[in-house]
């Protein structure tokens, strides 16, 4: 039973995914509407699935969502306080920094959220990673102290993507 | 006041404040002077600035009396393909060496922007231009 409905729905939050998705493109709701983003939340991900060899099994909505608040909180406060550096600091003190994060995360789709998020954060962009993917190469706008923005990002974001991914 | 008046005052606040995060974006990609401290700039307005104009336009369709929700949407799209378009100019960068070249990493050889692999050390000649003549 369970291998039927793995075989059907790869991905079973893909699917409403893409139903919402489907909804939101119609810009309004109807029965009919809700029945084809089904009907293509799972054809697509049945379609596509040899294309995702291994997919982690368990990620947790709960947390997922409050890590979404967070980092929509903090995208928000460092928006400011990169607008505060812009237009604040001159060139020639600004003190832009490369960052090593050394990462215990190992699933690929854990490792693209945190750099996604690194990103979206302001003031920092992650730039690289490292050819065995141990390391997350970080560019920071303006710091004094680059080992606490690396601490941060590690208690801040990796430790609940761990938790998120487990 | 009614609640079409207080919408049509936070679009305007959300329109005001989301170009103003514009323009700071864009006085930042004039203002550095260096590749890696440019990208800063233009990738966080992405996030906000275009944030709030959308809310604004949110906020706008509401007080018109009919929902839209598409901006959630364009939202989502930008959120996930932000990044990585930052993460690829950042790597154009480090590979044409355009800025300060980054500290190794502790555990591994190198960066995989410059990782090369082995007989790879001399470029291959480019191909000729002019074909043979047969």
């Amino acid at each position: 039973m369970a291998r039927a409905f793995y075989w059907l729905l790869p991905h079973p939050l893909l699917t409403l995914l893409l139903a919402a998705v489907w909804i939101l493109l119609q810009n309004e709701f109807s029965a009919g509407m809700a029945v084809f983003g089904l009907i293509l939340g799972v054809i697509i991900p049945w379609g596509t699935s040899i294309w995702w060899p291994d997919t982690p099994k368990s990620i947790r909505i709960g947390k997922m969502a409050r890590y979404s608040v967070i980092v929509l909180w903090d995208i928000i406060v460092a928006n400011i306080q990169v607008a505060w550096i812009v237009l604040s600091v001159p060139n020639a003190k600004l003190k832009p920094a490369w960052i090593v994060v050394p990462l215990e995360l190992v699933q690929p789709e854990a490792i693209t959220v945190l750099a996604g998020t690194i990103t979206l954060t302001p003031g920092t962009v992650s730039a690289d990673l490292s050819d065995e993917g141990h390391s997350l190469l970080v560019h920071v706008l303006h710091t004094d102290d680059p080992d606490a923005v690396r601490d941060e990002i590690k208690t801040r974001y990796e430790a609940r993507l761990k938790e998120i991914f487990s | 006041m009614s609640a079409e008046m207080i919408t049509t005052y936070a679009a305007a606040l959300c329109l005001f404040v989301g170009s103003g995060f514009i323009l700071v974006g864009v006085i930042g990609l004039l203002k550095f002077n260096d590749p890696m401290t440019r990208l800063h700039a233009p990738t966080k307005v992405g996030t906000i600035g275009i944030g709030m104009l959308l809310l604004a336009s949110i906020l706008h369709s509401f007080s018109l009396g009919s929902s839209s929700m598409h901006e959630l949407l364009i939202m989502g799209f930008l959120f996930v393909t932000a990044p990585i378009s930052a993460n690829f100019i950042a790597k154009v960068s480090i590979h044409r060496k355009a800025c300060e070249t980054p500290p190794e990493p502790p555990r591994d050889d190198t960066w995989s922007t410059l990782n090369q692999p082995e007989g790879d050390a001399i470029a291959p000649e480019a191909p000729d231009a002019v074909p043979e003549k047969l």
